[in-house]
């Protein structure tokens, strides 16, 4: 190999071996944000994907970001990573004989899980219909209704968010695997590993997902403070999310927050593999429906008729 | 033989005043013509759950209502009452429904259900259960009205009336929640 050295009009004696490595160390270097190049960042840049860390990486990560969003918020933020209950796959229930679309739980779903306020991002679409009339197509429903007092007479209401299904197409068409369904059937996202291709919402047949236009805005004096990894800890600019049955409380024994406001007690949850459970009953007993079954993507989600 | 006297006289002793006491709190709750038996001895409904967020939701000042009715004479007769305006528009089954077939004559802190048993109040899922028993069903099971709490454990129940007004049980509609920004509106 020739190490024949090379004169260039500065001066500098380099070889070629020299000089191709610092070329590429340089590109390498200009890739990285220099102005953001601080130890956080470097750790975040080079974070494993979720289910491929150890436990003590997942600590790592799960301090790391308590510390920062700590100190972008004001104040003390626990972010967990709570893993799945073991003999629990969790199902939902929605009567709709029952809600009024009067979408308390929208604005409890923002509140519990740390939606952007600007640019405005809702997990639940409350879609309303006309008593009577063809109703299976999702299209046709209003989402903007606005009436003085809500139920209006001649009309029903479906609350519409993740339906969690058994045979997700979003997790099938995620070319980075950010987004998975864990063995409690909730199907969740690594925020750190989402690139923001969008294929999962345009895969989604219920329009449950959420894309992070901007940065996310949630002030400081909202922000929920009780936060898991893979459920409602702060977003990034570009990012998709989308209902995780508030996966921060479902996995610590609490009903999600949608279900403890909805002030008609449409809304039920529980564990589908325990036949004492007030989803099993509904799903026994009543009349019920899962949006676009023919699709086989075996919603978990299932809506009842009580009356 | 003392000893043995003793062993085999103590046991019948004892079996001896367990046979009398059995005897005596038979007796006791054997009174002809008594419909009303007392709150312990009333059989439970295994169904009912144990979860509750008490208490009832009394008008304020308005419990216990013996303070007033204490000393009044009890009139059976339907008719416009010089009290209690909030319940003056009894929307609840109609004509068929009046005061007394819920309220209790006699003890005006206890409702009465139709057998004549008297119940308290933190009890009224029983009253209300005599006529919407398949609602009743599925509120037991917790499917019907709101659960907060645990799905896997200690969950609070609402008594029908937290939810529903007694004299107009219907739902009163809510002013919604604003509508969501239009895609076009968000920037």
């Amino acid at each position: 190999m020739s190490r024949k050295i090379r004169h260039n009009p500065m001066g500098i004696k380099l070889n070629r071996r020299n000089f191709l490595k610092g070329t590429a160390l340089g590109v390498t270097a200009s890739a990285l944000p220099v102005k953001k190049a601080d130890a956080g960042f470097l750790d975040t840049f080079f974070q494993e994907h979720f289910r491929e860390m150890s436990k003590d990486e997942i600590e790592e990560v799960l301090t790391r970001l308590e510390k920062e969003y700590t100190e972008t918020y004001k104040k003390s933020v626990s972010v967990q990573a709570t893993p799945p209950l073991p003999g629990v796959v969790f199902g939902y229930g929605l009567d709709l004989s029952r809600c009024i679309g009067c979408r308390r739980c929208v604005y409890a779903c923002v509140g519990e899980n740390n939606q952007s306020r600007d640019p405005q991002i809702h997990w639940i679409s409350v879609l309303r219909f006309k008593k009577g009339e063809k109703w299976s197509d999702l299209e046709e429903s209003e989402k903007y209704y606005n009436p003085a007092k809500v139920p209006e007479p001649g009309y029903f209401y479906m609350p519409v968010q993740c339906q969690q299904c058994k045979n997700p197409p979003c997790v099938r068409s995620c070319p980075t695997q950010a987004t998975w369904k864990d063995p409690d059937g909730i199907v969740v996202i690594d925020y750190n590993w989402c690139i923001g291709c969008r294929y999962c919402m345009a895969a989604c047949p219920y329009g449950a997902r959420r894309f992070n236009w901007g940065a996310p805005k949630v002030p400081n004096e909202e922000f929920n403070p009780n936060t898991h990894y893979l459920g409602n800890r702060p977003r990034y600019k570009g990012v998709v999310e989308k209902c995780t049955f508030c996966v921060q409380r479902s996995r610590v024994g609490k009903y999600p927050a949608c279900v403890e406001i909805c002030p008609v007690g449409a809304r039920k949850f529980g564990n589908l593999l325990d036949p004492q459970s007030e989803i099993r009953y509904a799903i026994e007993n009543k009349r019920v429906l899962r949006l676009k079954e023919e699709l086989n993507t075996h919603p978990k989600f299932y809506y009842f008729f009580a009356t | 033989m003392l000893k043995i006297c003793n062993t085999i006289v103590t046991p019948t002793f004892l079996f001896t005043i367990l046979i009398v006491s059995f005897a005596a709190i038979a007796a006791g709750s054997d009174q002809p013509g008594d419909t009303v038996y007392p709150e312990a001895a009333r059989p439970k409904d295994p169904g009912v759950p144990e979860f509750f967020v008490p208490p009832p939701p009394f008008t304020e000042g308005i419990f216990p209502c013996s303070e007033c009715h204490a000393e009044m004479d009890v009139d059976t007769e339907r008719r416009e009452l010089g009290m209690h305006e909030e319940q003056q528009a009894l929307k609840h089954a109609g004509p068929q429904q009046w005061c007394l077939d819920c309220h209790n004559p006699d003890d005006r802190d206890k409702i009465r259900l139709i057998s004549g048993q008297l119940i308290s109040f933190e009890e009224s899922y029983l009253l209300c259960g005599q006529c919407h028993g398949t609602i009743f069903r599925d509120w037991k099971a917790g499917v019907h009205g709101k659960r907060t709490g645990e799905w896997n454990g200690k969950k609070l129940y609402r008594l029908c009336v937290h939810c529903h007004n007694p004299h107009q049980p219907a739902f009163k509609p809510l002013k919604p929640k604003q509508p969501p920004m239009r895609p076009a509106d968000i920037r």
